[in-house]
């Protein structure tokens, strides 16, 4: 096992831990292949952490005299600190931790090694296929059609192997769309809008070049999903200039000359670096305590997360509105088309369709909108705020995402099934994870790494009961409306649970969120309640209604307690209450 | 009335204050004696009490009309556009002549009528009783005395008529030590802390220049320290900068000088003057008033306003005079110039972290009626409830709520009371239609004979309490005792909107969880009645269980009809921050409160109506 040759001292004692919330504490610190184990030796009291060295930013280690300090910096954004006795053990647990948590070969990591505790009823890894997704599709239309075209990843390597286009553009069609698209993402399906059969499309920027090439194929697969008449819109991720200058690098925009039919919009969201650049000064900022409150602003304000936040909330809202306002369709794409698009689509589908604000349709949206769509999770989530490497693709385009779906959570908080955790864990896993779900950049290469076969799906052990239950909003009432959310900055709030995490405690805030959901759960207790009603008709009681319909049901049921004592003073309307009982 | 020219103004449009693209309703403007009221095409209905405008502007005739911009000091912002122009310099003058009153006689407060009786009244105005307050504390005691001194407002006029001095303390010491502070506000007891025998003191600064003393002073702390016999030395909390205060002495006034007051720990907790506070305030509405604002640009007009920084300057000095008290049982003695703005604030906020009374919705009340109201706070000067010294107006009070508004943040359980309560007692601490704020201090409003002229705000409160009652309050909630502990790290710190943009219902969340949860624990205990009720019917129809209900029901007996109880009815959602009475209602809403920017002009029709809101509830588009 390669493991343990970079293992050189797997246990040390006397190591004393100290991580947020919790006194300073001693004990035993292992290293395994994955974890960096510690327990505590108190008998009375054992504790144990367990941290996957993948879950490991970067580490720091320092001397005074023979004790050594390992700072271990954590992706989900964790701080601790290890003393340990003894110079040479010092060094080489960091070394190892060091070797351990940089590993270049995705076939090491733990997902391939990882066996489950839990009992899988249901395969993740074949809970979200594409044919499912575009069975619901043709139930409501069909014009549009599931090609094969990418079926060994040879059109598009980025795509999956089987994507819904226009029932009208054959795959011959497609293969000359994908030439003029980069990285080949031709447009695809990304959302159809069944109330008025508007669909929003994605894909990559046309590679019009400075000459402004053109390429019939691509104009008629895009003017295929118009309706006779009507006009479209392209909502461009990267501002007119960015777009402008890409033409010398062969890539480019749509000319309003070649799409009469359609209007582009231009909408600047960050990418890459700058991403990455403002998740780190973020993250700096939140972790000082020192700050004044100047500096605490000025921070904040230097770090543009929430800029970025506004932005892509801004061009979501966007696209959702000429889709469901102007009653427009939409395709959306930057350069590649693998993040700002993916943020945009994705947030306007949330904004739009209710069945994403539910948990299953809402992993259903990562995995279409996200995994299949090719986001390079792996090279995008390879560090997270306390990277040093500074490699360009690097960026937490996911994590803003979710941060973009909590503050949406925030303004309609009884509109989604998930809570708050459910975020949060997404956000972890995507950074590190026993299972193997965002492993590799796309379908292709986990395919080829067999991951289906090899791996535990995430969604196998978030939908088992006993998981599901604590992503559960306990505020939720299913609404089918579209939320629109305000942008204004006023609106816009820092995300306390990702970013002040570990800086604050949150007792009391958790502590009065437990309070909620037992008032909650009270309240559904004593609306069964009724149910003691004792006149024979218990079964229109417990009909499971929600709800509204729930006080209408007690009603129902005080007014069969007045039937019951009512015959007594007969009342036609209490009767009438009664016969609907009946 | 005789201010009232035009009290009717058709085809009136009110833009929206954040509309990048001038939307706007139409409607028609009234004049009343009290009140300025619009009711726009579709019915809705804004009113805006006269009292509660602070800044009327005409600005430069436009192609569509006259603008006519309103401020109020509930930070509700209106812009109008009145098409004749003869029409718009008519409501503004009125509007210039009834927002400013120039005698006290003329506010609300004295024409309101409730329908209450005289006995109504008085008992109102009883409901609130600080001597009982004081004997609750537990003064007097071996160690505290009622000190008479001041019964008839000689010593310091702005001092309520009953003080709570150390038994020590005799009147030549009273006396002298009042001589030697600015305003006469001598060192008195402002909360008694039982368990741990120690003292919250206030007074104003000292006369001492630069080497003044004073050796009634000496021995006026002297006992105040003795009266606490778990600690020998006391706290001496200058709430002011150093350099203000050092300042002062130039004025002959000044501060404490360690040496000549045996065992006192002089302390500096810089909070700025009210004139800071002001301007401070003032910044902070420009920045949050902007159009169009970007995230940065909020963030640094957030931070040059320094209102935060200001805010956080308050709890930390609380949680200074906390730790004095709770950790080492020391008194202590606060103050700033003239001991009501800062003092106020500092003393009020420590109590209300010291003593979980406060955090009850009647506590908070006798809190507000003992540190702000009978110590005078100058309510009239700082609100400009008349027409005065615009240096003199001051959002200290506001500074308060949203301290304690910060509190609630961090401590969901801790308090008896909701946001809406302090916002609907920030509303009325400018709305001058009740007399508890009326005045800058107690002398003046027993000359006003308020109690007889006027009602008191607190049993309105309680009437309607079921809407400032906070849902998840757990009275048992006290970490370490009662003490609460806040963090005040900077980011702890946030702006509050629902304060500042009250009326700007786009900004809020579309549903409220708190909202939801108030209703549910409502119905909670509507059902619990109804359950427990429908029980008790059972049992006495008959003592027996179920079988024979059953068989009751298909052979019916007819005994004397009971009254009928009516079916519950449970409203789904309550407004969050509205509080519905004649004063005040919610600004007419527009639809397409969302602009998501520039973008409108990319489209062919108007721009496209989004969400529209009532009263805070979500409305989402189908």
């Amino acid at each position: 096992m390669e493991f343990a040759e970079l293992i050189k001292t797997p246990r040390a004692d006397n190591v004393v831990l100290h991580r947020p919330f919790h006194m300073a504490v001693e004990g035993t610190l292992c290293l395994t292949g994955h974890h960096l184990i510690f327990s505590s030796r108190r008998h009375d009291n054992a504790e144990e952490l367990w941290l996957l060295h993948s879950n490991i930013d970067s580490i720091e280690k320092r001397f005074v005299g023979s004790l050594g300090t390992i700072v271990i910096k954590c992706k989900d954004l964790r701080i601790i600190q290890l003393d340990i006795p003894g110079m040479e053990e010092c060094l080489n647990i960091a070394s190892s931790i060091e070797a351990l948590s940089t590993l270049d070969s995705v076939t090491l990591m733990y997902p391939f090694f990882y066996r489950p505790m839990f009992e899988i009823i249901e395969d993740g890894w074949r809970s979200f296929l594409p044919d499912q997704e575009f069975e619901l599709l043709s139930s409501v239309t069909d014009e549009w059609r599931l090609s094969c075209i990418n079926r060994d990843f040879s059109v598009c390597p980025s795509y999956p192997p089987v994507v819904i286009v226009p029932k009208s553009i054959d795959d011959e069609a497609l293969w000359k769309v994908a030439m003029f698209r980069h990285g080949s993402r031709f447009p695809v399906l990304s959302y159809y809008h069944k109330k008025n059969g508007m669909v929003m499309m994605r894909s990559s920027q046309p590679l019009t070049g400075t000459n402004g090439r053109r390429c019939k194929e691509d104009e008629k697969l895009i003017n295929a999903t118009l309706r006779p008449g009507k006009r479209g819109y392209i909502i461009d991720t990267r501002s007119l200039n960015v777009a402008q200058q890409a033409r010398a690098k062969g890539g480019g925009f749509e000319q309003e000359a070649h799409y009469p039919q359609w209007r582009r919009i231009h909408k600047c969201i960050e990418r890459f670096n700058i991403l990455q650049e403002s998740l780190i000064k973020l993250v700096e900022a939140c972790n000082d305590q020192s700050h004044n409150m100047d500096r605490w602003l000025s921070k904040l304000e230097a770090s543009n997360w929430l800029t970025h936040i506004k932005e892509i909330l801004t061009a979501a809202c966007l696209a959702a509105q000429c889709i469901d306002r102007e009653g427009a369709s939409v395709l959306v794409h930057g350069t590649e088309g693998t993040d700002s698009t993916l943020q945009v689509t994705s947030l306007a589908q949330i904004i739009l369709d209710p069945r994403c604000r539910t948990i299953r349709g809402f992993e259903s949206l990562v995995v279409r909108e996200w995994l299949q769509a090719g986001h390079p999770f792996q090279q995008r989530c390879a560090q997270s705020a306390y990277s040093n490497s500074k490699q360009k693709w690097e960026a937490p385009v996911f994590l803003l995402f979710l941060d973009c779906v909590w503050q949406i959570l925030r303004q309609f908080p009884c509109s989604f099934e998930f809570n708050e955790r459910f975020l949060i864990m997404l956000f972890e896993h995507a950074y590190a994870s026993q299972f193997g779900t965002f492993l590799g950049n796309n379908e292709n290469e986990r395919s080829k790494l067999k991951l289906p076969q090899k791996t535990m799906s995430l969604w196998s052990w978030v939908n088992s009961a006993e998981e599901l239950i604590k992503f559960q909003n306990p505020l939720f009432e299913a609404n089918s409306l579209v939320i629109w959310p305000s942008v204004a900055p006023q609106s816009l709030q820092l995300w306390e649970g990702v970013f002040l995490r570990w800086n604050r405690p949150s007792k009391f805030l958790d502590e009065a969120q437990e309070e909620m959901i037992n008032i909650i759960k009270y309240n559904k207790q004593l609306q069964a309640k009724p149910n003691l009603c004792p006149d024979g008709r218990r079964g229109v009681c417990t009909a499971g209604l929600h709800g509204k319909e729930k006080v209408e049901t007690l009603r129902l049921c005080m007014a069969c307690r007045t039937l019951l004592t009512g015959v007594w003073s007969f009342d036609t309307s209490s009767a009438r209450d009664g016969s609907t009982v009946s | 009335m005789e201010h009232i020219r035009t009290t009717k103004v058709e085809q009136v449009k009110l833009l929206d204050r954040f509309s990048t693209s001038n939307k706007s309703v139409t409607g028609t403007l009234y004049l009343t004696a009290t009140h300025l009221l619009f009711i726009d095409s579709s019915q809705r209905e804004t009113w805006i009490l006269h009292h509660h405008i602070a800044v009327v502007e005409k600005l430069p005739l436009t192609t569509s009309g006259c603008p006519l911009v309103i401020q109020c000091k509930n930070f509700r912002i209106v812009h109008f556009v009145v098409p004749r122009e003869r029409d718009c310099h008519d409501i503004y003058n009125s509007l210039l002549q009834l927002s400013r009153t120039a005698k006290y006689e003329e506010l609300y407060a004295f024409s309101y009528n409730p329908k209450q009786n005289e006995s109504e009244q008085v008992k109102g105005w009883q409901l609130i009783d600080l001597a009982e307050e004081y004997k609750r504390m537990g003064v007097p005691n071996a160690n505290w005395q009622l000190s008479d001194a001041n019964r008839d407002y000689k010593i310091c006029e702005t001092y309520p008529r009953e003080l709570y001095v150390p038994r020590t303390a005799s009147k030549p010491i009273i006396v002298g030590s009042s001589k030697f502070r600015s305003k006469g506000r001598f060192p008195v007891l402002s909360y008694y802390h039982k368990n741990k025998e120690a003292a919250i003191c206030r007074c104003s600064q000292p006369l001492s220049g630069f080497s003044a003393r004073c050796l009634e002073d000496e021995h006026m702390l002297q006992a105040i320290s003795k009266a606490n016999p778990s600690n020998r030395y006391m706290y001496v909390m200058d709430t002011r900068p150093k350099l203000n205060a050092m300042a002062n002495r130039a004025a002959g006034k000044g501060y404490e000088n360690e040496d000549n007051y045996s065992n006192i720990r002089f302390q500096f907790v810089g909070i700025e003057n009210i004139h800071v506070m002001r301007s401070s305030l003032q910044k902070l509405l420009e920045v949050s008033g902007t159009k169009g604002l970007s995230v940065n640009d909020f963030l640094s007009g957030l931070e040059s306003s320094g209102w935060l920084r200001h805010i956080k300057a308050v709890l930390d000095a609380a949680v200074f005079l906390v730790k004095a008290i709770a950790v080492e049982s020391a008194s202590v003695l606060v103050h700033c110039s003239d001991g009501w703005d800062r003092t106020s604030q500092v003393c009020s906020l420590g109590a209300l972290l010291l003593d979980s009374y406060y955090r009850t919705i009647k506590g908070f009340m006798v809190l507000i009626e003992k540190d702000w109201i009978s110590f005078g706070h100058k309510f009239s000067d700082r609100c400009s409830q008349l027409d005065g010294d615009p240096k003199e107006i001051s959002p200290v009070f506001t500074q308060f709520l949203e301290s304690v508004w910060n509190l609630t943040e961090q401590f969901p359980q801790a308090f008896e009371y909701n946001e809406a309560f302090l916002l609907q007692i920030h509303e009325h601490v400018h709305s001058c239609q009740f007399g508890n704020f009326i005045g800058n201090c107690q002398k003046e409003r027993e000359e006003l004979k308020l109690k007889e002229k006027t009602y008191s705000l607190w049993p309105y409160l309680l009437e309607e309490q079921k809407k400032y009652r906070n849902p998840l309050y757990n009275p048992d909630f006290s970490p370490e005792l009662t003490l609460l502990e806040p963090n005040t790290v900077s980011f702890n710190f946030k702006f509050w909107r629902n304060m500042y943009h009250q009326f700007d219902r786009s900004m809020h969340p579309r549903q409220s969880v708190f909202n939801h949860i108030m209703n549910m624990s409502e119905q909670n205990k509507q059902l619990e009645e109804d359950i427990k009720e429908l029980e008790a019917k059972i049992k006495q129809r008959n003592g027996q269980p179920d079988a024979v209900l059953v068989k009751e029901h298909q052979q019916p007996v007819h005994p004397a009809p009971t009254a009928l109880k009516t079916p519950p009815c449970f409203k789904k959602e309550q407004p969050l921050i509205p509080v519905n009475d004649a004063v005040r209602t919610i600004e007419g809403s527009n639809a397409a409160d969302n602009r998501y920017s520039e973008f409108v002009a990319e489209f062919s029709k108007a721009e496209p109506a989004v969400v529209s809101l009532e009263y805070g509830v979500a409305r989402m588009t189908c």
